[in-house]
């Protein structure tokens, strides 16, 4: 199972490293999402993995995973949505600014104008 | 506590003075007037014990460990200052009224001086090493503002940056002098450091650490070779000058000096660095001045010059050296900065600081010239002033050291020509400006100021005198207790008296008198000289050299490094990134698998595993066709909750799920602004070196993630699970951490939340973007935005999904939820309203102004850990208790629960608000949808 969760952890890195590379920002935003998945997923393996042992204290639970890393990833979590949205929003201005979609902000008209 | 609230009164009143500036000058000038006797009276009681020679410490305990506690002290010599920064930031307070011209705004002047004046309050009574330095720097950021006053003009904005680059570096170089004496003695508090002389001087970490104190003192106190800012700060308003820059902060650095004397001194090092740096400085300010024609230009070098001969005393070493230094900054305060005063009101009457034009205001302003020339005399150490008492104290010092150095003969010689060119310039301040002539071609008319601007300056001067003619009734108290202060110790055998015999101090005097009167007298040729000589010796040429090699640097770096292009400094940073992982793999050679228990496979996990896996693979390959990338990232991020959910985390499958929705919907908002989809820019080559590096990337943290795996675990999280439920009050540990344990933390992420939502909203205010006319394929948009079935079943979700919302925040603290998911269902719930119902129809029925929900959740969030505070337990400190009611049944009400409905509360807003205002730009992008029933 860990070898599993291993393997997802390092295709979302690889997806989204490759699409954080692409030209335009909605791939990066993408990608950005992607990344933030595999951070959020690592961080919360360094607790180890258990199953069916959530940390609710109950008198007659076997055990408990790791509290420390979830609570961590709960705010990782959020904080993310609150990046991704903001870095969504700054492409929409630098869309309305410079013309293009573009992350190098070139400043030239859309070379193919794919909305019409 | 009186020291404690002394310190913060002018910080406090900062904003009182800022506010009540709005109603007018005067008020102004009565608020700042009011807040400085508020310090000074919490100092008023102290004042009596301080005479009999206690010492009080005012201790508040913070991290004793670290020893990083707010220590207040106030002894004889802290006194004294405490007494100057109060008394003539009142007299300048009054001063300043009048000084600036209707047009400035004098609101924000009082509140620098208010600033500036905690923070000067704050390093004179700081026991506190540490405490004392963050005061410090508070003094150079403050004088900055103040300096930088008429922000217009160029001049103003490069003194205040010269001043606080200059000054910065030392108390850099300070902190570290600081901190080694921290780690010689054990101990911050001053107490302990005054007591460690003797382990201090013998460490083998002396020279380094009175180094670097030394640099602090010394660009502080303006001393060679950095006196060169304090001339360049004349650009800042007069009554600045004469406050900062003759009476408080530049004398800062000679406090240190004092403050530290028994630690320090007392060694050869000691003697030669101070007192050569003080011996140069002398004499360099006291040359310079004469040839200075801005009448503050030639104030401020003389400043420059009296500092260093503050500093020579202490760098003698001996108590009576000590004391005598003491005596001049008492001196020093009063003259300077009723000359600076001085020179203020010729500035503002005439229209002109430049004594070649200046000239005969006798004839104008004769009560002015009559109290300028009482405080150039004592400046020039002419008796029965009081700057020729302790003029004559230094002179007699440095006959002392004669027969004690090798070329100790030299020491009372430049003594004697510093004197003489001091005397020159006080005789060309007077000369100059009141004589010597008519005036020539002023920009105004001068008359005498207005009674009230005079008044400090009577003050001032009325010191000068009494001082001057009656010190034992007057300073000697003062001056006693403030250099016990200093020596720690009992005082010399000293007397201060005008007469003395005709000792060889006094022959000194007189030879400088007379030889000042000659120099003056052929200043001339000396003139001509200087002119000839100008701009050849400034003192700031290396300084700008070091600025332009500094910024040279920079460009150098960032040319090389700016490649102008995000996406390959990305694919930079990714390489770099790896690279370091790749070394910290290599470096330490261990197996790749460790030896923990491993759960075994079962075939659902792998089909979800599969499913991720073609989910995100789809995303990469489709990601030209934007839509379907994003519907297909959506169910990437459902399959991480079931991930979540399947090892024991249902907080965070929660979480991810809602999160999820939220962001989907907030990306194809966005979306609908953007190109439908992505061109094919990329050249094959680079797309494989991307691929490469990608999969380089998703191995190394494959790798990294199964060794992390496959080793057991050690954590603290024990103790967690443990104090959860006796010491929290909840079951679900993780939402105990969240609101609980690290309550501290989750308060800081919830204000990262709710500064990125107000950052999107300034960003997405006004904004207006080119709205496509039709879809991806060329249909037309579908005319009814808002169908009539999803619109009513949406509305009658809303109250079933509130009420889950509140049963998730109310549960959370026992079994999975808490504010962070409420917040989350409740935003997309009313989300869904205006999705289905359009933002015009849900805005007219549901609050849209969304600020004060967030600001509501902040203020609970931190009125919760104020409250534990005010209860004499640490900030964020929970508390609760057992309830029983009838139907509800058991359960625990804790205090955490509020902080959790702060946390609901601004993720409600936060999320809210950028999605709304996200629908606001549809709104305006495109003319308004027909309302449904």
């Amino acid at each position: 199972m860990e070898a599993l969760l291993a393997l997802m952890i390092g295709l979302l890195t690889a997806a989204g490293v490759y699409l954080l590379l692409r030209a335009r920002t909605f791939p990066v935003v993408l990608g950005l999402s992607l990344l933030s998945y595999a951070v959020n997923l690592f961080l919360f393996a360094m607790g180890r993995l258990q199953i069916g042992r959530p940390p609710i204290v109950t008198a007659t639970a076997a055990g408990y995973t790791d509290p420390l890393p979830q609570a961590l990833v709960l705010t990782a979590i959020v904080i993310g949505f609150a990046m991704t949205a903001f870095v969504i929003m700054l492409a929409l201005k630098a869309r309305a600014e410079l013309g293009n979609d573009h992350v190098d902000g070139l400043h030239e008209p859309e070379v193919r104008d794919t909305d019409s | 506590m009186n020291l404690l609230l002394c310190v913060i009164t002018p910080f406090l009143g900062a904003a009182l003075v800022a506010a009540v500036a709005r109603l007018g000058t005067w008020q102004a000038a009565a608020a700042a007037a009011g807040v400085t006797l508020a310090a000074g009276a919490w100092l008023a009681p102290l004042v009596g014990g301080t005479f009999q020679g206690t010492t009080l410490i005012e201790r508040y305990t913070w991290m004793p460990r670290e020893g990083l506690d707010l220590t207040f002290r106030l002894d004889g010599f802290g006194l004294l200052f405490a007494l100057m920064i109060l008394g003539i930031g009142l007299l300048v307070i009054l001063y300043a009224r009048w000084y600036f011209s209707p047009q400035d705004r004098l609101g924000r002047f009082y509140t620098g001086m208010m600033l500036f004046m905690g923070s000067m309050l704050g390093v004179v009574l700081s026991e506190n090493l540490i405490q004392l330095l963050i005061f410090w720097e508070l003094t150079s950021l403050s004088s900055f503002l103040l300096i930088s006053y008429w922000q217009q003009r160029t001049e103003a904005r490069q003194g205040a940056r010269m001043a606080l680059t200059v000054t910065g570096m030392g108390g850099l170089a300070l902190l570290g002098g600081i901190l080694l004496l921290g780690q010689i003695t054990g101990s911050y508090d001053l107490s302990v450091v005054l007591a460690a002389g003797d382990q201090v001087r013998a460490h083998p970490l002396y020279l380094p650490t009175l180094l670097l104190i030394l640099l602090g003192a010394f660009t502080k106190s303006a001393q060679f070779p950095f006196h060169f800012w304090l001339p360049n700060a004349m650009a800042a308003p007069t009554p600045v000058s004469a406050y900062l820059h003759s009476a408080t902060m530049v004398k800062a650095g000679v406090f240190l000096l004092a403050r530290l004397f028994p630690t320090l001194s007392g060694t050869p090092e000691w003697t030669w660095i101070v007192s050569l740096t003080g011996l140069t400085t002398l004499l360099i300010g006291a040359v310079f001045a004469l040839f200075k024609h801005d009448l503050k230009g030639l104030l401020a070098y003389s400043t420059i010059s009296h500092l260093g001969l503050i500093t020579l005393l202490f760098g003698l070493g001996t108590p009576l050296a000590a004391l005598a230094g003491v005596f001049h900054i008492i001196n020093h305060a009063t003259f300077k900065a009723s000359l600076f005063m001085a020179a203020g009101i010729i500035d503002h009457e005439t229209g002109t600081r430049d004594m070649r034009r200046i000239n005969g205001m006798w004839g104008v302003m004769p009560y002015t010239a009559t109290l300028a020339m009482v405080a150039a005399a004592a400046m020039a150490g002419v008796p029965l002033f009081n700057g020729f008492l302790s003029k004559e104290m230094f002179f007699t010092e440095t006959l002392g050291t004669v027969a004690q150095l090798r070329f100790g003969w030299l020491l009372p010689l430049t003594a004697i020509v510093a004197g003489i060119f001091a005397v020159a310039y006080s005789l060309r301040f007077i000369h100059d400006v009141f004589f010597n002539g008519a005036p020539i071609d002023l920009p105004r008319t001068p008359h005498e100021p207005s009674r009230w601007m005079r008044l400090p300056v009577e003050v001032l001067v009325a010191l000068c005198l009494l001082v001057g003619m009656l010190p034992a009734l007057t300073v000697e108290p003062l001056l006693a207790i403030a250099a016990r202060g200093v020596l720690q110790g009992p005082l010399p055998p000293h007397s201060i008296a005008i007469w003395h015999g005709f000792t060889p101090a006094l022959w000194m005097s007189l030879i400088a008198l007379t030889g000042g009167v000659l120099v003056y007298e052929g200043r001339r040729p000396l003139f001509a000289l200087a002119a000839r000589l100008e701009g050849r010796l400034e003192a700031r040429r290396p300084y700008d050299w070091l600025v332009a090699g500094v910024f040279g640097v920079a460009r150098w770096v960032t040319v090389r490094l700016d490649l102008a292009s995000l996406q390959r400094m990305l694919f930079l940073f990714v390489l770099s990134a790896l690279a370091l992982g790749m070394a910290g793999f290599w470096s330490a050679p261990m197996p790749l698998t460790g030896a923990g228990p491993l759960l075994p496979f079962d075939p659902v996990s792998l089909l979800v595993a599969l499913g991720l896996a073609a989910c995100t693979a789809s995303v990469v390959v489709l990601h030209r066709s934007r839509l379907i990338a994003l519907i297909l990232l959506g169910a990437v991020g459902l399959i991480v909750s079931l991930i979540f959910a399947k090892f024991s985390a249902p907080d965070l499958a929660l979480t991810q799920l809602s999160v999820e929705v939220v962001t989907i919907v907030l990306l194809l908002l966005a979306l609908y602004f953007l190109p439908q989809s992505t061109p094919a820019e990329s050249s094959r080559p680079r797309q494989v070196r991307d691929l490469l590096l990608a999969l380089a990337a998703g191995g190394g943290n494959a790798a990294l993630a199964w060794a992390v795996l496959t080793r057991p675990a050690e954590s603290i999280a024990d103790w967690f699970l443990t104090h959860s439920l006796p010491g929290g009050g909840g079951a679900n540990v993780v939402n105990v951490i969240l609101v609980d344990f690290r309550g501290f933390d989750t308060l800081g992420e919830i204000t990262v939340l709710a500064l990125a939502g107000l950052g999107i909203y300034a960003m997405l205010d006004g904004l207006r973007l080119p709205a496509p006319a039709a879809d991806a394929q060329g249909r037309a948009w579908d005319p009814d935005a808002h169908p009539l079935i999803m619109a009513s079943l949406v509305r009658l979700l809303l109250p079933l999904a509130l009420l889950v919302a509140v049963y998730i925040l109310l549960r959370g603290h026992q079994l999975p939820g808490g504010g962070f998911i409420a917040g989350l269902v409740t935003a997309v719930a009313l989300i869904m309203q205006y999705l289905a119902n359009g933002v015009a129809w849900t805005r007219a029925r549901l609050p849209a102004n969304l600020h004060p929900l967030i600001a509501a959740g902040l203020l609970i969030a931190t009125m919760t850990g104020l409250g534990s505070l005010a209860l004499g337990y640490p900030f964020l400190t929970s508390s609760f208790v057992h309830f029983h009611w009838a139907l509800v049944g058991d359960f625990e009400l804790a205090s955490a629960m509020a902080f959790d409905l702060g946390v609901y509360l601004v993720v409600v807003g936060a999320t809210l608000l950028i999605l709304i205002h996200l629908g606001l730009v549809h709104d305006l992008s495109r003319p308004p949808a027909e309302e449904p029933r």
